[in-house]
C-alpha cells in the first residue's frame, strides 16, 4: 500500500512530458551538484572557508588562478575556490532553516486562519498582508539587525530574517487554498458524518492543501538565495569569520574588477545565478507536474451523456427527460 | 404565522422527524453601494416557516424550482446549517440550538447525500479509507482489518463487488455511478435512520440513474431507512416517493400522497410545474406556462403569497403589491413596438421608487407631464389586459398632480389547508378568503384588522 501510494505521488511525474519535465530534471541535476558540495564541502574545499595560510605560508593577495588557487585567492588572501564550495554549505543551510521555519510558521497560521475565519483571520491577514507590502529587502535588513545582538551575524540570523520574508507567502497560499476546499463537498460531508474538527483539518483539509507547498517552497528557496546574497552584499549578513557566504565575497570583489581582477567576482556570482537557477528549474517543473494533478482531481471528470452500456441498461424511469440529456436546446 | 399541524401528522406517533416552523435565513452582505444607501445587509429566507413530519420508512420529496431552498432545507435538518427559529425533533429529540460538539452524536442517525459524487470524495483518500472513516470519527471500529472489513462489507452492499477490487482505489479511479455507489457505502456504514439525498443521481449518466435509484429502494428495505429525497425532475419523485413536498420561495406549498399530487395537483404551482413535466432544461422549468417567469428575489419576498406574481389564478387576496405594478409595466413595455413604447415611456417618470414592498404604490408623472397621462398609461394597460390577474387587487387609484396612487388590497398570507390527503398552503382553498374576495369584489371595506385570512371553519 505504501509503495502504491508512492509511484500514484510519482505517477504525475512520469507522465509529464516535455519542456516541464526537463526543466524539473534540470533544476534537480543543478541543486543535487551543490547540495553535494554543500555535504562534503569539508572533504571537496582545498582550504578552510577563513583560511589565509597553509603549512605556514600565507597565500598571495588578490593572486590570479594557478596550480595552487584554481580560482585564485582575494584581497583578504582566502582562496576563491575553497569560498565559493564552504558558501554553497552556507546557502544550503540557510535555506533549508528558513524553509523549515517559514513552512513552520506560514502553514499552521494559514491552516488556521482560513479554516476557523472571521475575526482572528482578519486580524491575520491585516498583519500578513502589511509584512508582504513591506520592501522584503529591508525587513530582512530589520530583522537581521534585531537579532545580530542575541544571536550574532551568522546563519540562524539569516535563516530567521529571511523566514520573516516568507512567512507571509506561505500563509497567504495556504490560508486562500483552505478557504477553497473548506467548501468543497467532502468537507462538508466529512462535517455531516460527524468527523470531529481535528480530523477534518488534518485528513481532510491539510492533505489536500499540502499539495501545493512544495513547488511553492522551492521557488521561494531560489527567492532566499537572492535575498541571502543581497544581505551579504550590504554587509547585513553572515559576517566572513562565521561563514562563506557569495554575496558577502561580491560586495568584497568589486574595487577588484576596475583593476582588472575578474577571479574574485565571477565565480561567487556564477554560484549564485547556478542555484537560483536550479531551484527555480525544479520550482516550475514542480508546479507544471503538481498542478495539473490539482486540477485533474478537483473537477469532476466530464460525465459522456447518453452514453449507452457502460454500467447499466436504459433508465427504467424513462418519463425521466431532464437533467444532462444531449438533447439540442434553443439558442 | 403560527406554526400550524399538517393534516398528514394525524399519528404524530409514527413520525420519525417533525419539523416545526423552520426557518432558515442566510445573512447577505450588501454591497459597497448598497451600505452607502444605508442597505447595511439583508438576508435570504431561504427556508421560511416548514412544517412537515417524516415517517417512519417513507420516502419523502422536495421538489421546486432552483433556488426554492431546498438543499438548505436538507442542511438545516442534519444541522449543517443552522436554523434562525422553529423546531426539529427526531423521535423527540430536539436538533436546533445544538453546539457542534453536541449535534455530532447524533449525526450518526443522520446522513446526507450531495449531488456530485466526485466532489464529496475527499480525492487523497482510498475508497477503503473513506468509507471506513465515520467509523472512526465515532469510535465505532479500529484498527486496519476491522475497518476494511466493515468497508468491504458496505461496499458489496451497495454493489461495489468483489470490494477488494475498490478498497485500495482512489475516487479518480472509479467511474460516476460508482462514486455514488461509494458515497451511498459511506452513507449507510454508520447505520443511519435517515438518509437525505439532494439530488442523488442529477449528475449522473442517464444509463446509470435507474440503478442508484434502483440501489437506493433496496438499501432502504433491507434497513428500513426514510428518505427525504430532493429534486427538481417530478416525473422521477412520482415513481421514487411516497409523498412529495412542493416548495416554492422557501416554503411548502403543497405536500400530499404522490399519487395525489399527480393526479389532482391543488396548488396552481404545482398545477404549473407538472405541466412543465416534458422540459429538457431543469433550468428553465415551469416558465413556459406561467406568467413573468422570474423566481422573486428571496430578500424581500413577495407580499402575501410568494407565488402570487407567477400565479394565474392570484386574486384580491394573494398580496398584491407596488412591485407587481412595475413588473407588469416593463413586461408590457417589451411587448410594444419601439414608437408605442417611446411614446408611453415618455409619459410617466422612474419606475424604480416603485420598487418596495408595499401594498400601495405611486406611478410618477413624467418631469412637467401631469398625473393624468400616467393615469392614461395605467388604463391602457388595463384596457389592453383586462384579465390579467392584477387588477383584482386593485383597490383604489387616486390622480394626484405628479402621478397615480393605487391602493392594494390588505395582503394576506396563505394558511395550511387541509385538502384531501394534502396539505395546500394557497387561498383557493380557504372559503373563508375566496367569500372575503367577493366582498372586496362587490366593494365592500376592508374588514380591520385582517388575520390571516378569513376563518376557515
Ligand atoms: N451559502 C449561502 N449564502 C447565501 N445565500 C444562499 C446560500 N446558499 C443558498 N443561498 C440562497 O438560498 C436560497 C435557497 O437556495 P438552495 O440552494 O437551498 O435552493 P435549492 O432549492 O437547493 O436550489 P437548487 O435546485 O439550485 O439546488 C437561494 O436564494 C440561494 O441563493
Ligand atoms: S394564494 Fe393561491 S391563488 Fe393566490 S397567488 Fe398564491 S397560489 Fe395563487
Ligand atoms: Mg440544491
Amino acid at each position: 500500500m505504501r509503495q502504491r501510494r508512492l509511484s500514484r505521488w510519482l505517477a504525475p511525474l512520469r507522465e509529464t512530458t516535455g519542456v516541464s519535465r526537463w526543466m524539473f530534471w534540470a533544476g534537480v541535476v543543478i541543486v543535487a551538484f551543490f547540495v553535494v558540495l554543500a555535504v562534503f564541502a569539508p572533504l571537496l574545499a582545498p582550504y578552510g572557508f577563513d583560511q589565509v595560510s597553509d603549512a605556514g605560508v600565507r597565500f598571495p593577495k588578490q593572486g590570479s588562478p594557478d596550480g595552487t588557487h584554481p580560482f585564485g585567492t582575494t584581497v583578504g588572501n582566502y582562496d576563491v575556490l575553497s569560498r565559493v564550495i564552504w558558501g554553497a554549505r552556507t546557502a544550503i543551510e540557510v535555506v533549508v532553516l528558513a524553509v523549515v521555519f517559514s513552512l513552520a510558521i506560514g502553514v499552521p497560521l494559514g491552516l488556521f486562519s482560513g479554516y476557523v475565519g472571521g475575526r482572528a483571520d482578519r486580524v491575520l491577514v491585516l498583519i500578513m498582508d502589511a509584512l508582504f507590502a513591506f520592501p522584503y529587502i529591508l525587513l530582512a535588513i530589520v530583522i537581521a539587525f534585531l537579532l545580530s545582538d542575541k544571536l550574532g551575524q551568522g546563519v540562524v540570523t539569516a535563516a530567521v530574517a529571511i523566514t520573516a520574508v516568507y512567512v507571509p507567502q506561505y500563509f497567504r497560499v495556504v490560508r486562500n487554498h483552505v478557504i477553497s476546499v473548506r467548501e468543497e463537498p467532502y468537507v462538508d460531508a466529512a462535517r455531516a458524518l460527524g468527523a470531529p474538527r481535528r480530523t477534518i483539518v488534518s485528513r481532510y483539509v491539510l492533505q489536500n492543501v499540502i499539495q501545493s507547498v512544495p513547488a511553492l517552497a522551492t521557488l521561494n528557496a531560489a527567492d532566499a538565495i537572492l535575498t541571502l546574497a543581497a544581505l551579504g552584499f550590504l554587509g547585513y549578513g553572515i559576517q566572513p569569520t562565521d561563514a562563506a557566504e557569495w554575496g558577502y565575497d561580491l560586495q568584497r570583489a568589486i574595487d577588484d574588477a576596475g583593476a582588472g581582477i575578474w577571479w574574485t567576482g565571477l565565480f561567487p556570482g556564477l554560484a549564485i545565478v547556478a542555484l537560483v537557477t536550479g531551484f527555480t528549474l525544479l520550482g516550475e517543473g514542480l508546479n507544471d507536474v503538481i498542478n495539473p494533478l490539482i486540477r485533474a482531481r478537483s473537477t469532476a471528470k466530464p460525465e459522456m451523456p447518453g452514453r449507452t452500456g457502460g454500467e447499466g441498461e436504459e433508465a427504467i424511469l424513462s418519463l425521466d427527460p431532464a437533467p444532462g440529456t444531449d438533447r439540442p436546446r434553443g439558442p | 404565522m403560527p406554526p400550524q399541524t399538517p393534516a398528514t401528522s394525524g399519528t404524530t406517533a409514527d413520525s420519525l422527524l417533525e419539523v416545526r416552523d423552520l426557518h432558515t435565513r442566510y445573512s447577505v452582505r450588501g454591497s459597497f453601494f448598497d451600505r452607502l444607501k444605508g442597505r447595511e445587509s439583508g438576508s435570504v429566507h431561504a427556508v421560511d416557516g416548514v412544517t412537515l413530519d417524516l415517517r417512519h420508512g417513507e420516502v419523502l420529496g422536495l421538489v421546486g424550482e432552483s433556488g426554492s431552498g431546498k438543499t438548505t432545507l436538507g442542511r438545516t435538518l442534519l444541522g449543517l446549517v443552522e436554523a434562525s427559529s422553529g423546531s426539529i425533533r427526531l423521535e423527540g429529540e430536539e436538533l436546533t440550538g445544538r453546539s457542534e460538539a453536541e449535534m455530532r452524536p447524533l449525526r450518526r442517525r443522520m446522513q446526507i447525500v450531495f449531488q456530485d459524487p466526485h466532489a464529496s470524495l475527499n480525492p487523497a483518500m482510498t475508497v477503503g479509507a473513506l468509507v471506513a472513516d465515520p467509523l472512526r470519527f465515532h469510535k465505532l471500529a479500529s484498527g486496519r482489518e476491522e475497518l476494511r472489513a466493515r468497508a468491504s462489507e458496505a461496499l458489496e452492499r451497495v454493489g461495489l463487488a468483489p470490494a477488494s477490487e475498490y478498497l485500495d482505489k482512489y475516487p479518480a479511479d472509479l467511474s460516476g455511478g460508482q462514486k455514488q455507489r461509494a458515497v451511498l457505502a459511506r452513507a449507510i456504514i454508520l447505520g443511519p435512520d435517515v438518509l437525505v439525498a439532494d439530488e442523488p443521481v442529477s449528475m449522473l449518466d442517464m444509463s446509470v440513474r435507474a440503478k442508484i435509484l434502483e440501489l437506493m429502494l433496496e438499501l432502504k428495505d433491507e434497513l428500513g431507512l426514510t428518505y427525504i429525497y430532493i429534486t427538481h425532475d417530478l416525473a422521477t419523485a412520482k415513481f421514487f416517493c411516497d409523498r412529495i413536498a412542493i416548495m416554492y420561495l422557501g416554503r411548502i406549498v403543497e405536500l400530499g400522497p404522490a399519487a395525489d399530487i399527480y393526479e389532482h395537483p391543488q396548488h396552481p404551482y404545482t398545477a404549473a410545474l407538472l405541466k412543465a413535466i416534458p422540459e429538457p432544461d431543469p433550468r428553465r422549468a415551469v416558465a413556459r406556462d406561467l406568467p413573468r417567469g422570474e423566481v422573486p428575489d428571496a430578500v424581500v419576498p413577495p407580499l402575501g403569497c410568494p407565488f402570487h406574481p407567477r400565479c394565474p389564478r392570484a386574486f384580491e387576496v394573494c398580496g398584491w403589491e407596488s412591485r407587481d405594478l412595475r413588473t407588469l409595466l416593463e413586461e408590457r413595455w417589451t411587448k410594444l413596438d419601439q414608437d408605442a413604447y417611446e411614446r408611453e415611456r415618455a409619459l410617466v417618470g422612474e419606475l424604480d421608487d416603485l420598487d418596495v414592498a408595499e401594498s400601495e404604490a405611486f406611478l410618477p408623472a413624467a418631469d412637467g407631464g401631469s398625473g393624468e397621462e400616467a393615469a392614461g398609461v395605467l388604463e391602457a394597460m388595463r384596457a389592453d389586459a383586462p384579465a390579467d390577474p392584477f387588477w383584482s387587487g386593485v383597490a383604489s387609484t387616486s390622480v394626484e398632480p405628479d402621478g397615480v396612487r393605487i391602493g392594494f388590497h390588505t395582503p394576506r398570507e396563505p394558511r395550511d389547508l387541509e385538502v384531501g390527503r394534502s396539505v395546500v398552503n394557497c387561498h383557493l382553498h380557504d372559503p373563508g378568503a375566496i367569500e372575503l374576495a367577493e366582498r372586496l369584489r362587490r366593494g365592500e371595506p376592508e374588514p380591520e384588522p385582517p388575520d390571516a385570512g378569513a376563518d376557515a371553519g
